[in-house]
């Protein structure tokens, strides 16, 4: 589903990350890993497009990234869901109409019952009505989770989820995409918390992806 | 009051992009002020056409014979220039001028009280032609001929330069109307640029849930339409109300105040929201559009 060979990505004639090659296949968990600034971030938006490849190839579904219009780009952000460490929401907006924006921009029609059920699930259903600025930090994540998987996607992307969360709602935010990757999804996680991946580690089978050096590398033992 | 969350509002697009109180404003003022102008330019144009048909239609079908003769002579050249018209192809009918419109022609200059009879006044003899018209140079010698101080008027010398400069302005018009258009259409793409620049997140939120190009622009279009709409409307019942407010049509005013519509002309000033609503439509799309293209 997605594909990296001999990938490299640069900005600005700077040569960010190079050399990756992977594959991910359907219902994997992935951890990346790496310090500050390595290009875990720029990785990730690799994985949805935000960014292409100034040389190598990237599959998204079995299309070259390169190649897609804007509007196929976007048609295949429908099958993957991201989650942001700063969580964009449209402020104006209440929780449940973020969280099913997707469906809206997709012109699919909102099913109430399923949508409560999902703010139920990720414990949101109280704050349904609230603003996104009413929300705490890690009300916030739960519900960029929510609205990464309603359209039920096969890859779900988490940059940092926890990143400005407490221990006990980072294990709670974790416990949903182990949850997820359980019923199938692809979950690839962006963190430096090797705490995170060791609890993770006790519940599901992840690999986990280390970028150093401006190189992607599988770690040498799992963790 | 806060949505139902089920509603069916909540899947509309037009709430995905935050209200703007600035940019809304603006655009509706900007629309509301041209469409003002825009009523101006169009009285203006139709009423430089209806002037222009006047005098192209009703001077172009008739002409003045000028005698110039010996009190002793008028009325013989005055018989014969009448004599000669009525053997002229062309002709439909000829009438020499009484002593009252000769009063009348000169009223506006010498007041009511000119002894008409007393003076050494030409005799002048209007004529009006057929669709084919006359011959005026076969005329012309003819009268030559038959009645020397006789000098046919076809109005030419004078009406061409005067339906030419009617002509012209109400191109002028129509010109004033599209330039407004087009300023129109920038102000709206500036004030869209702005609103577009300001939603700059909301678009990236946007585009990271996979929405495409046409979704987020139709969320500021229909707005920009809107307000474009609303804002030419009050600008166009505005104009029409000032224009109906001016002088109505009179002879001695001349032009200036037959600067109205009349008749079904009303009925133009109406299309002023509506041509508004397309410019802002496009003008919003294609800023919307071409900012899109920079964000992936």
């Amino acid at each position: 589903m997605i594909e990296l060979q001999d990938v490299a990505v640069g900005y600005g004639g700077t040569e960010l990350l190079a050399e990756m090659s992977l594959k991910l296949v359907p219902g994997s968990f992935h951890f990346l890993t790496g310090p500050s600034g390595a290009g875990k971030t720029t990785f990730l938006k690799l994985c949805y497009a935000e960014l292409l490849p100034s040389s190598g190839f990237l599959g998204l579904y079995g299309q070259d990234a390169r190649t897609m219009s804007r509007d196929d780009i976007a048609q295949m952000r429908q099958r993957i869901g991201v989650v942001h460490q700063d969580c964009q929401f449209l402020d104006h907006l209440s929780v449940a109409e973020n969280v099913a924006l997707p469906l809206t921009v997709a012109g699919k029609p909102i099913d109430g019952r399923e949508l409560v059920e999902l703010l139920s699930w990720v414990g949101l259903k109280a704050q349904m009505n609230a603003l996104p600025p009413q929300l705490s930090g890690g009300e916030r994540q739960r519900a960029a989770l929510a609205r990464a998987i309603i359209m039920s996607p096969e890859v779900i992307v988490a940059d940092e989820p926890t990143g400005n969360l407490d221990w006990e709602m980072s294990l709670r935010l974790l416990n949903l995409l182990v949850e997820l990757n359980k019923m199938g999804k692809t979950v690839v996680i962006a963190t430096h918390d090797l705490n995170l991946i060791r609890q993770a580690k006790a519940q599901v089978s992840a690999r986990v992806l280390r970028i150093a050096n401006r190189r992607l590398q599988l770690a040498g033992a799992d963790l | 009051m806060r949505l139902n969350p089920f509603s069916r509002e909540l899947s509309s697009a037009d709430r995905v992009v935050p209200p703007t109180g600035f940019t809304a404003n603006l655009t509706v003022l900007t629309a509301a002020a041209m469409a003002f102008l825009a009523v101006f330019a169009l009285a203006l144009s139709l009423a430089s056409g209806r002037l222009a048909d006047r005098w192209a239609y009703a001077l172009a079908r008739s002409a003045t014979i000028r005698i110039s003769a010996p009190p002793e002579q008028m009325e013989v050249q005055t018989r014969a220039v009448l004599d000669a018209l009525a053997t002229t192809p062309g002709v439909k009918s000829y009438r020499p001028l009484e002593d009252d419109e000769m009063r009348d022609l000169l009223d506006p200059w010498f007041g009511p009280d000119l002894p008409v009879e007393d003076l050494p006044l030409p005799q002048l003899v209007e004529l009006v032609e057929t669709a084919q018209g006359i011959d005026a140079e076969g005329l012309r010698l003819r009268l030559a001929a038959e009645a020397p101080g006789a000098v046919l008027d076809d109005h030419t010398r004078w009406r061409r330069p005067l339906v030419a400069a009617a002509d012209k302005l109400r191109w002028l018009g129509w010109l004033s109307l599209v330039l407004i258009g087009g300023a129109m259409a920038g102000m709206i793409t500036l004030a869209a640029q702005a609103a577009l620049a300001a939603n700059g997140q909301v678009i990236r939120t946007l585009r990271l849930v996979g929405a495409q190009d046409a979704f987020i622009a139709r969320a500021f279009v229909r707005r920009f339409t809107q307000r474009g709409f609303v804002g030419a409307a009050l600008g166009t019942g505005l104009g029409m109300g000032a224009v109906a407010l001016l002088p109505a049509a009179d002879a001695a005013g001349g032009f200036l105040t037959g600067l109205g519509f009349t008749g079904t002309g009303w009925l133009w000033p109406l299309a002023l929201p509506v041509l508004a609503a397309v410019v802002a439509y496009g003008a919003t799309r294609a800023a919307a559009l071409r900012m899109l293209k920079g964000i992936r």
